[in-house]
Parts: structure tokens; sequence; C-alpha cells
């Protein structure tokens, strides 16, 4: 193990699968530009060796840079609700990550937050990519198997500026009894580009979160891709919504959800206040078994030219597709899977090929359960 | 190779097959012809097993097994196999996936055979999306290609084929059908439905069966039968009641 993913190594074998199974490296560094590592309160380790990359604590960071005051609770208010303000009272916990200028990555850096013991985790990342640099993120978060009532609490505030391109892939791996609320904001500015994507296929009793981002520059762009599977038990609120504040700003919210038995709200907010703005909602749903799918997208113009759409289905296979594949050979629960596979299957365009796989071998590994 | 006694067949509650009685030897190929809505589909359909074609008596026997009952997947893995006038589509499905799912592991015709049907640039595409008509039956064709089956039931293998691929497909289902061998050592069976009799340049049927009003009423000899429904209309078969 090399010096820079120390950390992983304390963590028992059980919990380190459950954390590969977020997409993440335990290893070694190979094919990532960096690592950061969370258990609990404490920070294991934040390095790079990615050129233009620096990712350390948030305290440390505030310390150093005087200029991150600019960016602290900027994108996201402290007064947002009782989770910001909970985060805001305590000692700052999480990273800073930032790219300068003109810097690109060729492997995504990992960032991992693993609730162990504690009952509430805390997080406050802030995520700066500048002018022309590109970044891929894949944040992995997991519990402890041993982890019986666990909160994670977190603040996220993206800056994607000038002609930067940031992807941040999210693979959730909570436990049945761990609560889990995320406040993010994404602020894009000019031609940036924000994709996202959060998978979610392993229980967790409750997930709230309702991801924003803001474009703010002409021509930014941002989707946000999300697939989930809600087994008895879970109840997963989340939602996206871009706010098109500038010429030419286009995004596109694309929803997955499968419940066989728990329940998923999936809402959506597209609100285009200016002139040449574009937005699409998507959202496809399966109910396998009883549970409940509730898509609310809205979609809200403010002016002439923007253009906004929707669509939300909620069903369930149909026959003519599983007697289709049945008639060439595989049993019915074989075309089941793989019609269900198939509907999960959302490639996101400008995501690096590792990233995919890492989202495709989330989703494979709860084929079974379906 | 496949026995049909007695069928009687149901579809939403109302009977569309009745008294259907057929024989199909090994390496026979048997052609259906009928007009619209005479139940030639629902007849394919219940051969296959699907649930809205509900067989209501009779029993359908293939290579020994009363396949009556059987779950469609194994009359498919018993070597039934049908290729579909209007196949669903299935999004997220890519074909080359589908391909390899019903290779039973032997992957290594996929690509020989899908460039052969012109298909290779399907591969990464979702199984039946946005497919032309003839780009469809290549696919049916493919995937029949790829699952081998030993009786091949074809709906209107021609429908929407323009000319110039009509021969590529025609020639791909008579080597399903092993054509291309001595009829001494021919195994396979084919039973299709055709309007227009295209598929007959490609293969040489050799029995003809006429359904109207969902029962045989006339056999014989397809290109006579298919050149009578051309002179004369469907009319001329209901009268003459040559079963």
């Amino acid at each position: 193990m090399s010096e820079g993913m120390k950390g992983f190594a304390e963590i028992n074998e059980e919990d380190r699968k459950r954390i590969e199974m977020t997409g993440l490296q335990t290893g070694t560094l190979e094919g990532r530009s960096g690592s950061f590592l969370q258990v609990d309160e404490h920070i294991h380790h934040a390095s790079t060796d990615a050129k233009g990359i620096e990712i350390l604590p948030i305290a440390d960071a505030l310390k150093r840079y005087a200029w991150l005051e600019d960016y602290y609770w900027k994108a996201v208010s402290r007064d947002k609700d009782e989770i910001t303000q909970y985060i805001a009272a305590q000692e700052p916990k999480g990273y800073v990550l930032i790219a300068r200028k003109g810097s690109q990555t060729t492997f995504p850096l990992q960032t991992c937050l693993f609730l162990a013991k504690e009952d509430i985790q805390y997080v406050h990342n802030i995520i700066i990519a500048e002018e022309g640099s590109e970044l891929h993120l894949i944040a992995g978060c997991a519990s402890s198997a041993q982890n019986k009532n666990g909160k994670h609490y977190g603040v996220t505030e993206i800056y994607v500026g000038k002609d930067a391109k940031v992807t941040s892939t999210m693979i959730h791996t909570w436990g049945e009894t761990i609560e889990v609320y995320p406040r993010s904001v994404t602020i894009v500015e000019e031609r940036g580009v924000f994709l996202s994507n959060y998978v979610c296929m392993v229980p967790a009793k409750k997930v709230q979160m309702y991801p924003t981002a803001e474009l703010r520059g002409e021509g930014a762009v941002a989707r946000f891709s999300s697939i989930m599977l809600a087994t008895p038990g879970s109840y997963l609120d989340t939602g996206s919504r871009a706010l098109l504040s500038a010429k030419g700003a286009t995004s596109e919210l694309i929803t997955r959800a499968i419940t066989t038995g728990g329940t998923i709200i999936s809402r959506g907010h597209i609100l285009g206040s200016v002139r040449d703005t574009k937005g699409h909602i998507e959202c496809r749903a399966l109910i396998l078994k009883d549970g409940i799918i509730h898509a609310i997208p809205e979609i809200e113009g403010r002016v002439v030219d923007c253009e906004l759409s929707h669509e939300a289905a909620v069903g369930k296979i149909a026959q003519d597709e599983i007697e289709y594949l049945m008639a060439r050979g595989l049993s019915e629960d074989e075309a089941t899977a793989t019609i269900i596979r198939g509907f999960l299957d959302v490639k996101i365009s400008g995501l690096p090929e590792s990233l995919q796989r890492q989202i495709d071998a989330a989703i494979d590994a709860a084929e079974k359960g379906f | 190779m496949l026995e049909i006694e007695d069928l009687h067949v149901e579809v939403e509650g109302r009977e569309v097959l009745h008294d259907i009685n057929l024989t199909i030897r090994e390496g026979e190929t048997h052609v259906l012809m009928g007009p619209n809505g005479s139940g030639k589909t629902t007849l394919l359909r219940a051969l296959m097993g699907f649930g809205s074609s509900r067989i209501t008596d009779g029993t359908i026997t293939f290579k020994g097994h009363d396949i009556t009952k059987m779950p469609i997947h194994e009359r498919a893995q018993l070597g039934i196999g049908l290729l579909f006038q209007r196949p669903p589509t299935i999004s997220g499905l890519k074909l080359g996936k589908l391909l390899n799912v019903t290779s039973h592991g032997d992957t290594s015709h996929v690509e020989e055979y899908a460039r052969r049907m012109n298909m290779d640039t399907f591969l990464e595409r979702d199984v039946n999306k946005g497919f032309s008509g003839g780009e469809i039956k290549r696919s049916e064709v493919l995937q029949l290609m790829i699952q081998k089956p030993d009786f091949v039931m074809l709906d209107e293998p021609e429908s929407g084929v323009d000319l110039e691929n009509m021969a590529l497909v025609g020639n791909a289902i008579a080597g399903l059908i092993e054509k291309d061998q001595h009829i001494i050592s021919r195994k396979k069976s084919g039973l299709i439905i055709t309007h227009t009799g295209y598929i007959l340049d490609y293969i040489d049927a050799d029995f003809g069966h006429v359904m109207c009003d969902g029962t045989f009423k006339c056999h014989g000899n397809p290109r006579e039968i298919l050149k009578s429904i051309q002179l004369k209309g469907y009319k001329e078969c209901i009268e003459c009641q040559r079963v």
C-alpha cells in the first residue's frame, strides 16, 4: 500500500469490500490521480500526485488560503436547513479540492467518506475547477456493516469555472439503518460543464437530497443522471434542480428508478429565467413489487425563448418484451433481469470509460436482486 | 418433427383458431398463406407458447415431447425459433449483448454473422430501436442464426425488406433451414407465413396451406396455391375447400 493510501488498511476486510463497491480503490493509487479518506470525523489521508491538483483537509485549506472565504458557504447557505446549521456549528471536516487553471487529470480522483461508529458523520467539501481545467471525481460513500443507526450530513460546494469540466460520480453503499442528508450546490460559469451521476443500488433507511446546479455563465451545461433501486424499508427522496440563469445554458435531468417495495420520490426542477435556454427532465420508473414511486417533475419558464420539457413514466415491464427474450431461450427470470439491466443503462456522454465501468459494475452487482 | 392435433386457440376470450391439424417432418418446409386476420400469426404464437394465444383444446408434439403447456423458453431450448413480424423495442439492451446472451457462451460467430447480415454497425444499438422494416428482419434473422433452431417459424420475413436486401435475407433464411444441403441430410424444418411469395424465390417450400377464418381450407403445392391466389384471390380457396 502506498503511503498516500494509509487508512484503508485499518478498515476490516468486510467494510473494505463495501468501500470497493462504491468504485474506490483501497490498495494502490494506480488509475487514480488522488485520494481522500475520511472515517467518521477522522481524516486519514488527502493525497494526489497529479500536476495542478491539490486536495487537502478543509480546516488546513481555510488556514492556508484566505481567498477560500469567497467559496466557503457561498454556494450553499449556512441557514438553509437544520443539516447545514448543524455542520456550520462544528469544526470544519471534509476536503477542499482545487484543479488549477488549465490542469487536466487523466485519471479520476477518489474521495471516500466512511461512516464507521459515530452517530453522525458530517463533512463540508469544496471543489474548485479553475478556468479550462478538467476534473473527474469518484465519490464513494459507505457505512460499516457494524453501524446500526448512523447519520451522514454533508455539504458540497462545487465551482466549475469558465471552460472547465467537472464530472462527479457518486455511488452510495449505505446500510439499511443509515440516514443520509447531502446538501450540494454547483455553480457553473461560462461554457463550463458539470456532469453528475448518482447510483444507489443497495438499501439505505433514508436518503434525502436535492442537488442544485446554478448555470451562471453563458453556454453552461449541467447533466444529472440518477439510477436508484429502493428495496423494502428504503426511502429515497432525491431530485436535482437546474437554474438556467444565463443565455445558452442547457440542462438535462435523467432518472431511472426501480422499487421492489421501498419508496422513491423523484423530484426534478428546471427554472428557465433568461432567454435562449433549454432543459429537459426524464424520469422512468418500474414498480417490480408493491412500493411507491412518486415522480414530481417541475419545469418553470419565465421568459420567451426558453424551451423546457419533461417526460415521466411509471410502469411495469412489458410482457411482450419478456416473451420476446424467452422465445430466444431465456427463462422468465433471465429475461426480466436482462430487460431491467437495459432499462438502467443510461450512458452519460462525456464520462470517462473507467467511471462508466464503475457504474456498470454497481448495477451489475444488484442485478441478482431484481 | 412437429405434430399439431385438433388445436383450438383463444385470444382475449375469443376463439381464433379451431380444428388445426398439421404434421411437419424433419427437413420439410411449409408455407402458410391466408387473408389478413385469418389466424396465421396466432398459430405461430401458439406454437411458441405466448400467453395471449391460449390453447383451449388439442395438443402440440415436438420431437416426441408434448409441448402444449411448456413455457416459451423451454420450447426455444428444445429447438423452436420464431422470426417476429413486429418485435418489441427493448430500450437499453444492446443487440450485441442480446446475441451474446443467447449464444450460450459461444460468441465466436456473433461478429461474423452480424457482418454477413450487414448488421455489424447495429451491435451497439438498442434492440429494434429506430430500426427500419428491413433492419428489423435482418436483426431477426441474425438472432436466429445465433440461436440455431431446428424448427424455424417465419412471420412474413419479406415484409419491409427492400429488393436489394431481399436476396440477403432470403439466402440467410435458406441457410437457416439448410436449403443449401442435400435433401437427404437436411434436418431443419420451417413454417413460413408469406403474402407475396417472394421468399419462395430463395427457398423451395414442400407444402402450402391456406388459412381462412381460423382453420385450414386448402393444402397443396405452394407455387400453385400462390398462383391461384394471385389470379383469383382467397375466395376461390375458401370455396374450393380442398382440405
